[in-house]
Order: structure tokens, then C-alpha cells, then sequence
């Protein structure tokens, strides 16, 4: 995994079971769109083109993001807490790379 | 419009508005902005941070083998830009690269590298919130007065000064944002418009464009004392770097 990219995620230690929580998503990236006008150099599109979210086992949230998006997507979502157990963020980029970050969460 | 001219030019007579009148630069900030720059779990700004974190860490000779953990440099940001032993002006990325170049044997990160804007950050954040006091007697003095000069100093083809703006028009709004005070105290700060972390340098060459002058070099002794006179205008506010800006 060459660059792997930084995230930053934000959601609470512990949560009671059945609590709604918030998961904050930063990451960076430069989301680099396509460059294709006479006179420039042109250049692939290169963005993280989907995120997935996967707690205990279940695709929790999956967004499609485009190229009209912003360097360094934030993404905001909420869940409901059911079980011990990482929460799995994983992002597609263009060219075929996979990056994958984990959260912990307890569930009281 | 040559009444207002000589109105600009008198309260220019008058010199820089006290410390009393200048408001942070949150208070300029829309209250969205304001609370994104408030919560680092929103505030992109915290990916540099982070690294410089790291960076601070990293290798043999790091800087923590010296300073100790980060937290040592709190208060650090408030007392830049200051003038070195050698007589030299250096801010915050200048003191760290000096230290890079001479205590560690390393190679200059260069201005505006990600690197060094990331360790920038990292130690600035330290000082978040605490009051801006740099000196500005003794060796500091006639820089500041330079600062002084270069501010008051009408520039470029729309012959303006920077006070006309920052001063007598601060709180109104140009080109779809307010105009704050121009204190730089949230500098590096993360620009939406730049999309990432950006020097206060980076920051005057776009105001130098903005009035048609010559946009001088990253880290030009212009803007240094410049620099200077907006941390010696902004003394007893608050450090807001990492800030977050349209």
C-alpha cells in the first residue's frame, strides 16, 4: 500500500447498546480530477471513488463519492451501536488501491 | 471620492488602530466556520497537525530528542516572529528550519513543504488560545518599524495600503468574504480555496496580487517584518493557527 492516506476518525469510546452514535470521517487526499484541455498536461482522474463502512459484520454506510468532491473529504454519519467489535472503514480508489482503517467501539 | 482619500489618509496619520479596536479573527468567521475551526474531529486542518506529530519524533536526531514531547512548545508561537542571536528575523518555519539545518544536520525542508507546514502547525497549535506577545524592543525594534512601513505603504496598481482594508473597511465584506483585521494569528491555516494547509506568506503574496503589487518570495524579509508588525498589532489575542479560512 504505497501513501497510504491519513484518516481521521472521530466517535466515541463506549456507547450503551441501542445509542445512536456520530462517526466523523476525515481524510486526506488531494481528490485529484481529471485534467483533459488543450494546452495541459493531461492527468487520470485519481479519487476515492467509494467508502464503505462495515460494523459487526454489516455494511453500515457506503457512499459514492465523484469528482466534484473536495480535497480531504469529510464525511459525517450515525449508526446505532450494537456490539463490541471494530468498526471497518475501507476506501477505493481509482487505479484499483484499497485503504482500510479500523475504530473501536464498546458497547455496555 | 478626493474627501475620502484624504479621510483614508488621516486615520492613516493617525497610525495603527489600537490593540482594543482589532478583533480576533474568529470573530470574522461565519458561525459554521467558526465552529468547524473550534472541533478538530471536523477541521482538516488536524491532518498536519497529526503528521507533524509524527515528524516531530522521527529519526535519530529528532526534535523531541532535544524539546522533549510537543507540549513543551506551548507559548512557543506567541513570541514569533523573533530576532535570533544572530541577528536575523526568523518566524516559526524559519527557527524550525534553522534548527533542521544547524542542530540536526538535515536538509532544509523548504517553505510551504508539506512537511514543514506540517510541523508548523503542530508546534503553533500548542499555543492555541493563548495570548499573542512577541517582543518588539531592542534588536525586534527596527523591524517592526520596517513592518510599519511596508503596512502603511501604499502598493500596487490599485495604490491601496493595507490598512485601508484591514483597518477602515474591516467587517465589511469583498469578493464574497469579510474582511478581518489581517492579524494572521490562525496562520498556517487550512484555506477551502487552497484546499490545503497554507503558509501566512502564501497568504500576503495572495493579498500582494489582490492590489496588483509585486508578490514577493516565500519567506522575503518584507514579509517577515510584515509578519512582525501584524503579531506586535496583535498582541494579547489569541493564537488561532491551525485557523480555518474561505
Amino acid at each position: 500500500m504505497a501513501n497510504p492516506i491519513i484518516a481521521r476518525i472521530t466517535l466515541p469510546e463506549r456507547a450503551r447498546r441501542g445509542e445512536i452514535i456520530t462517526i466523523r470521517v476525515l481524510v486526506r487526499h488531494p481528490m485529484e480530477r481529471a485534467i483533459d484541455a488543450p494546452g495541459l498536461t493531461p492527468l487520470p482522474r485519481k479519487i476515492l471513488h467509494t467508502m464503505r463502512v462495515t460494523y459487526a459484520g454489516e455494511e453500515v454506510v457506503r457512499a459514492d463519492l465523484s469528482q466534484g468532491i473536495t480535497a480531504n473529504p469529510y464525511i459525517e454519519f450515525t449508526t446505532v451501536a450494537v456490539d463490541n467489535g471494530p468498526i471497518v472503514f475501507e476506501w477505493d480508489e481509482d487505479g484499483g488501491t484499497t485503504y482500510r482503517r479500523e475504530a473501536r467501539l464498546v458497547v455496555t | 471620492m478626493i474627501r475620502r482619500a484624504a479621510a483614508a489618509a488621516a486615520l492613516l496619520a493617525c497610525g495603527v488602530a489600537a490593540a482594543s479596536e482589532l478583533r480576533p479573527a474568529r470573530d470574522f468567521l461565519s458561525p459554521e466556520l467558526r465552529a468547524q475551526q473550534d472541533d478538530p474531529s471536523r477541521h482538516p486542518g488536524w491532518l498536519w497537525v497529526e503528521e507533524g506529530e509524527a515528524l516531530w519524533q522521527r529519526g535519530e536526531r529528532s526534535c523531541q530528542s532535544c524539546h522533549g514531547g510537543i507540549a513543551t512548545m506551548a507559548g512557543v508561537a506567541t513570541r514569533y516572529p523573533a530576532v535570533a542571536p544572530d541577528g536575523a528575523l526568523l518566524n516559526l518555519e524559519g527557527r524550525i528550519e534553522r534548527c533542521r539545518t544547524q542542530q540536526q544536520g538535515a536538509a532544509a525542508f523548504g517553505y510551504e513543504s508539506d512537511a514543514l507546514l506540517s510541523l508548523t502547525a503542530a508546534v503553533a497549535q500548542r499555543s492555541r488560545g493563548l495570548p499573542m506577545s512577541v517582543a518588539t524592543d531592542g534588536a525586534a525594534a527596527p523591524f517592526v518599524e520596517e513592518g510599519r512601513r511596508f503596512y502603511e505603504a501604499r502598493q500596487g496598481q490599485l495604490n491601496l495600503a493595507c490598512g485601508q482594508c484591514h483597518d477602515d473597511n474591516a467587517g465589511r465584506r469583498l469578493r464574497g468574504d469579510v474582511i478581518s483585521n489581517g492579524l494572521g494569528t490562525g496562520y498556517p491555516a487550512y484555506r477551502l480555496d487552497w484546499n490545503t494547509l497554507g503558509s501566512l506568506h502564501r497568504r500576503l503574496r495572495a493579498c500582494s496580487l489582490g492590489v496588483r503589487a509585486t508578490q514577493l518570495p516565500l519567506g522575503a524579509p518584507e514579509y517577515l517584518s510584515l509578519e512582525l508588525f501584524l503579531a506586535a498589532r496583535a498582541a494579547g489575542l489569541p493564537v488561532e493557527a491551525p485557523g480555518l479560512r474561505r
